[in-house]
């Protein structure tokens, strides 16, 4: 063993890993610089944690509120509401044959599922600050968790639209077995964007004034009051760039039988999705090593 | 030879602290500033030369070139002043945070425990919290199962452990999340200063579940502040001083040293090396001591008593008027208040070269329970400068044996409150008999 040797400054000492056997783990701890590989072992060793933070996160979203869990549906109902209204109503924008309320709110209810990923997720770091610099967990696992959580409330806000679908006549064809890969196609967008923001706003918190703009800005750049069919074909497949046009044009194909979606536009927000979400886990990982002395 | 499970190699943290302060002379620079500081800032924390939003410029090594290695048994205490870099040592070894340099090696699972009840959440039941905090410790849900009756039990909270812990009193919520933490059974466990929750009763039973750990051959690495509990648990242990190791050894000597260098009593700080003392042209910092009623330097002092403060200070250059003053921060940041050195013979007198020792002393019944810290500062107000200010010079505790004379009387509960002077009390009393005639 090489346990006493004298060490000299710089000198290339020989690590207890190379020496030992591996059947206890070995942690090694060295400033990292620059970028690092992804770790996802270690996040699927803290799987059980991960549950428990999505667990508090459901069990407490809607503590000590008087709707409760009745506020998944508010948001995008009454949003609906509004625009079908405004939109539908008295502008008269057209929903590709879709009654309107039923057009907007199958948009919707993806899209509030993005939007509060979004927001929960972006914060997450900022807001479990005691945890991070007080406790080791892959630190990814805050941001996921929080946007994995609301799934509950998708759920939710969907058994209205399987509801306003029996109401307006809409039986969905085989296309709707699609309908877990949009939702997944949602997720990783909303993952991929809050990875960035939240690990961003550890160091800036301007970043909790620009989700809400963001936000709002990105619903508009997405066809939820509007169908993608106003645009003209080279223009639509690439307004697939934007992920969320994909997610909500998907929803409408495969519960609607609207056919504006399929092909081209869902390839082209998958690929925008995944990039978003491989490009954001790097650069949290990038990022990660500073969170807790400076959050 | 038994197998080493933590080994430390010259690790070493930096910290970016203080600010720059500038001045803007004209109203012109100031604007021209307000635009230009936020690209600044953002290059500075993106080339990871500043922390935070706030622009940092100095940094100081919290911890530089400490190595160690621990074995498979071993219980270790790491002992050092506030800022001696002890909790940061922690904080690399548990991943919470990278070192600057040097490297660290770890065999084993992990256990930390900077602070109980980490990621308690005031909306979950008591239950809830034991299954979430758990989790969040690195225990596995198998495990919690199996140990939940004896975490309640431990906890002495079973008839609530179905009330949300937002209604629970501090002592309850400390019990119940030391009693989660307790119940930990990693390998290698880290603990800061956690001990130091609850009552008297509960503190000794913490203390011999701690015992319990380590004879169970688990390695421990415990930071106190609490010299018996050091030695009583560890064998070993490590003295850091300014970032660095400063003795490491059997813990009755690494103890008794830092005793007797005057640090291991919080009550008196001197400055033997008067090179690198706190000082100014004027004059400099000789020593700061407490001292309890009957003349002894002591950082346990009965809440009845008086407490005596005392700065020992050398006057370089003659003929300022010089106030020495002591200024009071309790546990929670509070500046509870600040005493000036008001003796008459030399409020007012310029003083000759020489030294010189002001003491003060504060009536008892007077500070509330807890531990105050105290800043040492000299300054003179014509010209007005401050020689030397040293925060947390000295702390020392303030305690209440419960004898029913202090201002608590006959209650033993948590009694809020900043300071705690006894009142003269008056009861007038009349008969409802009078109250009906009249």
């Amino acid at each position: 063993m090489h346990m006493n040797k004298a060490v000299e400054p710089g000198a290339d000492v020989p690590r207890l890993s190379s020496v030992k056997p591996a059947d206890v783990p070995v942690i090694c701890i060295e400033p990292s610089t620059g970028w690092v590989p992804l770790n996802l072992k270690d996040l699927w060793d803290y799987r059980e944690l991960l549950y428990f933070f999505i667990w508090r996160d459901i069990k407490v979203r809607y503590k000590q509120t008087v709707l409760g869990a009745a506020w998944a549906i508010v948001q995008p109902f009454f949003t609906m509401v509004v625009f079908s209204i405004f939109f539908g109503r008295l502008a008269k924008v057209p929903s590709d044959g879709i009654p309107y309320p039923l057009f907007s709110y199958a948009a919707l209810v993806p899209w509030t599922f993005f939007a509060n990923g979004l927001n929960h997720g972006s914060n997450s770091l900022v807001s479990g600050a005691n945890l991070l610099k007080k406790i080791y967990f892959p630190r990814p696992a805050m941001p996921i968790a929080t946007v994995l959580s609301g799934v509950v409330d998708f759920l939710l806000a969907f058994v209205v639209l399987m509801g306003m679908m029996l109401y307006y006549g809409y039986v969905p064809t085989m296309n709707v077995l699609w309908l877990p890969f949009f939702l997944l196609l949602a997720l990783t967008t909303s993952l991929g964007v809050s990875l960035w923001l939240s690990a961003t706003n550890v160091l800036f918190r301007d970043v909790g004034y620009l989700i809400p703009f963001l936000a709002q800005l990105w619903l508009f750049a997405t066809p939820i009051a509007y169908p993608s069919s106003l645009l003209p074909e080279p223009w639509r497949t690439l307004y697939g760039i934007n992920p969320m046009v994909g997610v909500v044009e998907g929803f409408r194909w495969a519960l609607l039988g609207v056919n504006t979606a399929p092909g081209p536009i869902i390839i082209v927000s998958s690929l925008t999705s995944f990039l978003l979400m491989v490009t954001g886990a790097f650069y949290f990982r990038r990022m990660e090593r500073t969170f807790a002395d400076v959050v | 030879m038994s197998k080493i499970r933590i080994r430390a190699e010259k690790l070493a943290k930096k910290y970016y602290i203080g600010r720059k302060r500038e001045k803007y002379s004209t109203l012109r620079d100031t604007i021209a500033e307000a635009f230009a500081a936020p690209f600044r800032r953002a290059g500075k924390l993106l080339r990871g030369e500043a922390a935070g939003a706030a622009e940092l410029d100095e940094t100081i090594w919290a911890l530089k070139d400490v190595s160690f290695e621990i074995k498979e048994g071993e219980v270790v205490g790491i002992i050092g002043r506030n800022g001696a870099g002890k909790s940061t040592l922690l904080k690399l070894l548990s991943r919470i945070t990278e070192p600057s340099s040097g490297y660290a090696e770890i065999r084993g699972r992990v256990g930390s425990l900077l602070e109980v009840g980490t990621g308690f959440h005031h909306e979950l039941t008591g239950r809830e919290n034991i299954y979430l905090n758990g989790a969040i410790l690195g225990m596995k849900r198998i495990e919690i199962n199996r140990k939940f009756d004896e975490i309640v039990a431990f906890s002495e909270v079973e008839k609530f452990v179905d009330t949300p812990v937002k209604h629970y009193s501090s002592g309850m919520y400390l019990r119940l999340a030391f009693a989660v933490a307790a119940h930990l059974e990693p390998e290698i466990l880290l603990v800061d200063e956690v001990l130091a929750v609850g009552d008297a009763r509960f503190q000794k039973k913490c203390l011999n579940k701690m015992e319990d750990v380590g004879k169970e051959g688990r390695t421990v690495l415990f930071v106190s502040h609490n010299m018996p509990a050091i030695t009583r648990l560890c064998e070993r242990t490590i003295l850091l001083d300014e970032g660095g190791v400063l003795k490491d050894g059997p813990s009755y000597a690494v103890v008794s040293t830092y005793m007797n260098s005057g640090h291991g009593t919080m009550a008196v700080r001197e400055w033997t090396d008067l090179t690198n003392s706190p000082s100014h042209e004027i004059a400099r910092l000789c020593a700061v001591r407490v001292r309890s009623d009957d003349g002894r330097i002591s950082d346990a002092l009965d809440i009845r008593q008086p407490v005596g403060l005392e700065i020992e200070y050398e006057v370089l250059k003659s003929g300022y008027t010089l106030l020495p003053n002591f200024h009071f921060v309790n546990e929670d940041g509070i500046e509870v208040f600040v005493i000036v050195d008001l003796d008459p013979e030399w409020r007012k007198r310029k003083r000759p070269a020489g030294r010189y020792v002001s003491k003060a002393w504060l009536p008892g019944n007077l500070l509330a329970e807890g531990t105050l810290f105290v800043r040492a500062n000299l300054c003179t107000l014509d010209p007005q400068i401050i020689l030397f200010d040293v925060p947390e010079a000295v702390a020392f505790h303030v305690i209440d044996s419960l004898k029913g004379d202090s201002v608590r009387g006959d209650f033993v509960g948590h009694y809020p409150g900043v300071i705690r002077p006894i009142a003269r009390w008056e009861t007038q009393y009349t008969p409802n008999s009078e109250l009906i005639c009249t």
